[in-house]
């Protein structure tokens, strides 16, 4: 009986990755008319020899590290914070939750006009109020300042994962090494945490797979410009701007197998936490 | 009996003619700038005189452009008339996917579109799209600005003189900066401009035997010239404005000067939306002496895809929203400074529209561009702010981050001119040329 679901499953995989493995073997250029011929190995190697495919990598993995970085952390400090007891808790938590409901070309563009924006931006205020010079986001940070709307976007949902996870602490645990006099720092670090380390690679794993293809954030504020061009921004650039369907198609495929080895990658690290 | 027979025959025939010019409905295709919108508002006309239902995809710029350009390549037959511009047209029409709109009927006075526009839109003398509205790139600037620097701004100034006059006006304490230009990365960003801006500089993208030219010093004066105006009178974080962003600014009262579209000139001097509207004075885009503008030419118009069954009603279509007859309903009901500019040279004949302020300059500008002469040195291809080749996209978009980062600081004008020398000759060699 589990036959039509695998069959519709492994078309659904297997339609578009047989495509892009045949057209990465193909010079096809729609402007130029469409299917030139098979080329073999010709559009993998043009792809990793420019010049811009190294520098793609390591931006898209400095951003999704980064990110990762930015809302795990943060993510553990804003769920404790929203376990407390405290006036007006749900309204809080709604709040903190809000920014996951933002189009992520919506966020982009609040940030890059409303904050970041060096004449009108209210950064760009508060910098001036100080007597100092604002900072242009976009040119002078902007690695960092694409980490930094992407870690506001996602924070939300490493919170609310983090926050369940917090709340099934047994709070008789912590008041006992309360009653035995461990600090505050020593409770969170033996009790709290190791409680935390599935949802954290829960967090990890998932904000992974799709930072990997983070998009529109780029597309709004740099167009890829000053070493903000990921792996995605780059595909991008060889299938739609250029039009090459099998430059870009052979991108595609070095992009899986870039996601194959961070996932395997991260399996090996963290995810022995899900075994337990 | 015979008689009986051909008349039977005939009635069926005429039934099915009758059933083919019934009401069809067509899929078009167009972006979401200002004077489209207002088409789309007034379609009850189009449906009213004609019986044809018109369905609407209205998509920002860019989307739009790839929307169109998968669609045409993959011969998806999505839409019946696709609003497209000087860029595609010509490369679109050599390929034979569009259908040739030369034989429209003689009212609709084909003769009367602006002689540039057809240029652009044609493929050997063959018209392949009819422009929607025109337009070309010119200087807005402030006219109290300018008295209070003590300079006059002559109708056709030279690019030292602008220059000068953005430092003049530059005072960034109070948050005004002399010249907003665009520094965006992109082909119909920072590219468009300093594509237009370096034909008047004397440099070109590739000489006639198709071999980039950014190894000249007509780019390195270009660039640099650019580099240093934005740093000194420029805005900051001005390689993150585009067309928008700029507009903004204007709007604001923070540039003394701004050269980009003609159809900006509605907007800056809209009251409801700009707060330096009754301060703004027009002139041509700057020159050099060496005999070319640095101003662009566009045209967004409707075009035909080959593959439509409805081409007929299509070209009755393109007929009705390009015809002067349509320029004389949104007179009418918009007013004189709402009707779609730079299509047709009896718009600027006509008296009321003579007394609209950018009328004359938009004219002008729009006349000074050459698509099929654009640079001071013979080039292979058409176009003013681009190269009429389907690499060009692909290749300036990565020129215009090269650029961008020049502007930016982070490397030097000829760092960027090697990366772009080197990348637009790897394109061109793995393109055929």
């Amino acid at each position: 009986m589990m036959a039509p679901a695998v069959i519709l499953l492994l078309g659904w995989m297997l339609v578009p990755l047989t495509m892009t493995l045949y057209f990465s073997f193909k010079k096809f250029l729609p402007l130029r008319g469409g299917d030139l011929g098979w080329v073999g190995f010709d559009n993998y190697v043009r792809f990793i020899s420019s010049s811009a495919f190294w520098p793609s990598v390591q931006a898209t993995l400095v951003i999704v590290g980064g990110v990762l970085l930015i809302t795990v952390v943060l993510g553990v400090m804003l769920a404790i914070l929203l376990n407390q007891p405290m006036w007006g808790r749900g309204i809080v938590r709604i709040l903190v939750i809000a920014p996951f409901f933002v189009m992520p070309t919506v966020s982009a563009l609040v940030w890059k006009n409303m904050f970041m924006d060096p004449v009108n931006g209210l950064l760009a205020h508060v910098w001036r109020a100080f007597g100092a010079e604002p900072l242009v986001w976009l040119t002078e940070a902007s690695t960092q300042s694409i980490i930094l709307i992407v870690s506001w976007q996602w924070l939300p949902f490493a919170t609310l994962i983090l926050l369940t996870a917090i709340q099934s602490l047994d709070r008789e645990q912590l008041e006992a090494a309360e009653m035995d006099g461990a600090p505050p720092v020593k409770r969170f670090a033996f009790i709290t945490l190791p409680h935390l380390s599935r949802a954290i690679t829960v967090v990890v794993l998932i904000q992974t797979i799709f930072l990997l293809s983070i998009f529109a954030e780029i597309f709004v504020t740099t167009q890829g410009a000053f070493g903000t061009k990921t792996l995605t921004y780059l595909i991008f650039q060889r299938v739609l701007e250029s039009q090459n369907i099998g430059l870009g198609s052979a991108g595609g495929v070095y992009a899986i197998i870039l996601a194959n080895i961070v996932a395997i990658f991260l399996m090996r690290i963290v995810g022995k936490n899900l075994d337990a | 009996m015979f008689a009986k027979y051909a008349l039977g025959a005939a009635t069926a025939i005429s039934l099915i003619a009758a059933g083919s010019a019934s009401a069809e409905t067509i899929t078009i295709a167009t972006v979401n700038n200002g004077d489209m919108i207002r088409m789309q508002g007034l379609t009850d006309d189009f449906t009213e005189k004609t019986g044809h239902e018109v369905e609407w995809v209205t998509l920002e710029e860019n989307v739009l452009r790839q929307r169109v350009t998968t669609d045409i390549t993959t011969k998806g037959g999505q839409f019946d008339i696709m609003t497209i511009g000087m860029y595609e047209t010509p490369i679109w029409g050599r390929n034979g996917w569009l259908l040739p709109l030369d034989d429209l009927p003689a009212e609709y006075d084909a003769e009367d579109i602006l002689p540039a526009m057809r240029g652009g839109l044609s493929v050997d003398g063959t018209l392949y799209a009819a422009p929607f509205y025109g337009e070309s790139s010119m200087i807005m600037y402030r006219t109290d600005l300018m008295e209070q620097a003590g300079l006059e701004m002559p109708d056709a100034p030279a690019w030292d003189f602008v220059a000068e006059a953005a430092r003049a006006m530059t005072d960034k304490d109070a948050g005004i900066y002399g010249i907003c230009l665009r520094g965006k990365a992109g082909w119909g960003e920072n590219m468009a401009f300093l594509t237009a801006t370096a034909n008047a500089f004397g440099a070109r993208w590739f000489d006639e035997n198709w071999q980039p030219q950014f190894d000249q010093p007509e780019w390195k004066e270009t660039l640099e010239f650019y580099v240093n105006l934005l740093n000194d009178a420029g805005p900051p974080g001005a390689s993150n404005n585009g067309f928008n962003e700029n507009l903004s600014l204007f709007q604001q009262g923070k540039c003394g000067m701004w050269i980009d579209a003609t159809v900006a000139a509605s907007f800056v001097t809209n009251p409801d939306d700009s707060t330096v509207a009754d301060k703004v004075g027009f002139a041509l885009a700057p020159d050099t002496g060496k005999g070319k503008r640095g101003n662009w030419l566009w045209a967004w118009a409707l075009a035909v895809p080959a593959g439509t069954q409805k081409a007929d009603v299509a070209k009755e279509f393109i007929q009705w929203a390009t015809s002067k007859d349509y320029i004389e309903l949104v007179a009418e009901k918009e007013g004189w400074a709402n009707v779609p500019p730079g299509a047709r040279t009896s718009l600027y004949e006509n008296p009321n529209y003579q007394e609209v302020p950018f009328a004359r300059m938009t004219l002008e500008s729009i006349q000074s561009a050459d698509p099929t002469n654009p640079t001071v040195d013979p080039v292979p291809y058409v176009g003013v702010q681009f190269a009429a080749i389907p690499e060009f996209a692909g290749i300036a978009g990565q020129v215009g981050q090269e650029f961008a980062a020049a502007l930016a600081g982070q490397q030097s004008v000829d760092e960027a001119l090697a990366k772009a020398q080197a990348l637009t000759a790897d394109e061109m060699e793995a393109a055929g040329y």
